[in-house]
């Protein structure tokens, strides 16, 4: 009978993650790239957010997105078609989440030279927050429509983002959705994310957002 | 699915390892979870086998071996540690929320087990 040995690693699989994260981000700072991590839950206006915002950037940045879905390439054809930009589809064969490994392999695809790349997470307000991606920012956003509770109920997402956008906010006064109590709620879990309401419907509040990406993607590039 | 991408996580870093080392065939892996790490370890369990042989070179019928540790917080306002379940946030001493986690959310291949191929 063979017998076995023993290898005592002792190595944190989370710091590990984090370490492939780096690696590339990394990469993305020799191409000059800036990467943005979108999250959301399904239904919150990910996709129009996405074409709001790329449509306000793309006249003066260079502009690429990565949509990760479990199938399907409905997002990726959707912004592209409503952009011009270029856009990949991922698909993450049912995992709830996008790592910096897929990242990564969908980099291979982009042309050189991005400004700007966004990353379209898969709906799902608690795994994304677990698993680095490689980004360089990290957005959640929520709706009106998704209920005081969806800040509430995610601490653990709000703790990663570096800003939160509201969306939906055009449809406030159908909804019981409490602006001051999420908004509250959010500064005590995380004081350094910037709160941005909008409406991605009817661009209330998109050219701030817009704005938002552009400072963050300067004070980046410094 | 989270567990399976910690798996799929675990399995690359130790097949990378086991290139690099050439090791032919990893047996066994320890990994110690962490109770409030978010990670469940029978879901982490219940995918393991299948994640092994669709995405490992070296791993096929690697016995996966979770040794759970416990979740320990600390409260700033009586300076005591407290069990993190089932209180969570709240310290069961004193009632204040004004605590913080020291221990349990880590996961960790502490860990692998390989034939003994210099053993006679």
């Amino acid at each position: 009978m063979t017998r076995l040995r023993t290898i005592k690693l002792n190595e944190s699989v989370f710091s590990s993650m984090k370490k492939d994260g780096d690696r590339v981000r990394e990469e993305l700072e020799r191409k000059g790239t800036f990467l943005i991590n979108l999250m959301s839950s399904p239904g919150a206006g990910k996709t129009t957010t996405l074409v709001g915002l790329i449509n306000r950037l793309k006249a003066s940045h260079r502009l690429g997105v990565i949509e990760a879905d479990l199938d399907s390439r409905v997002d990726a054809d959707k912004v592209s078609s409503l952009t011009g930009v270029p856009s990949i589809q991922i698909h993450t064969d049912s995992l709830c989440h996008v790592d910096s490994g897929m990242v990564e392999e969908a980099l291979k695809d982009f042309p050189e030279g991005l400004d700007l790349l966004f990353l379209e997470n898969v709906g799902n307000l608690l795994c994304p927050a677990e698993f680095d991606s490689g980004s360089h920012l990290n957005v959640a956003l929520i709706s009106v429509a998704d209920g005081t509770e969806k800040v509430t109920n995610y601490p653990k997402l709000f703790r990663y983002c570096d800003a939160v956008l509201i969306n939906k906010m055009d449809a406030l006064p159908f909804f019981d959705f409490d602006y001051e109590k999420a908004a509250g709620f959010l500064a005590s879990c995380n004081p350094r994310a910037a709160i941005l309401p909008i409406s991605a419907k009817t661009g209330q509040g998109m050219d701030e957002a817009a704005a938002y990406f552009e400072k963050a993607f300067q004070n980046w590039r410094k | 699915m989270h567990e399976l991408g910690i798996a799929f996580h675990i399995i690359k870093e130790i097949d990378a390892l086991a290139e690099e080392k050439s090791l032919s065939s990893v047996k066994g892996v320890t990994l110690e979870v962490g109770e409030v790490s978010g990670v469940v370890p029978r879901y982490l369990e219940d995918v393991w086998k299948w994640a092994c042989e669709n995405r490992s070179k070296h791993m096929s019928g690697c016995k996966l071996t979770i040794v759970v540790t416990k979740g320990i917080s600390y409260c700033k306002s009586c300076n005591k540690t407290y069990p993190t379940l089932p209180t969570g946030r709240k310290c069961p001493h004193c009632q204040s929320e004004d605590t913080y986690l020291v221990e349990g959310n880590e996961v960790l291949i502490q860990s692998i087990q390989v034939d003994d191929e210099s053993a006679e």
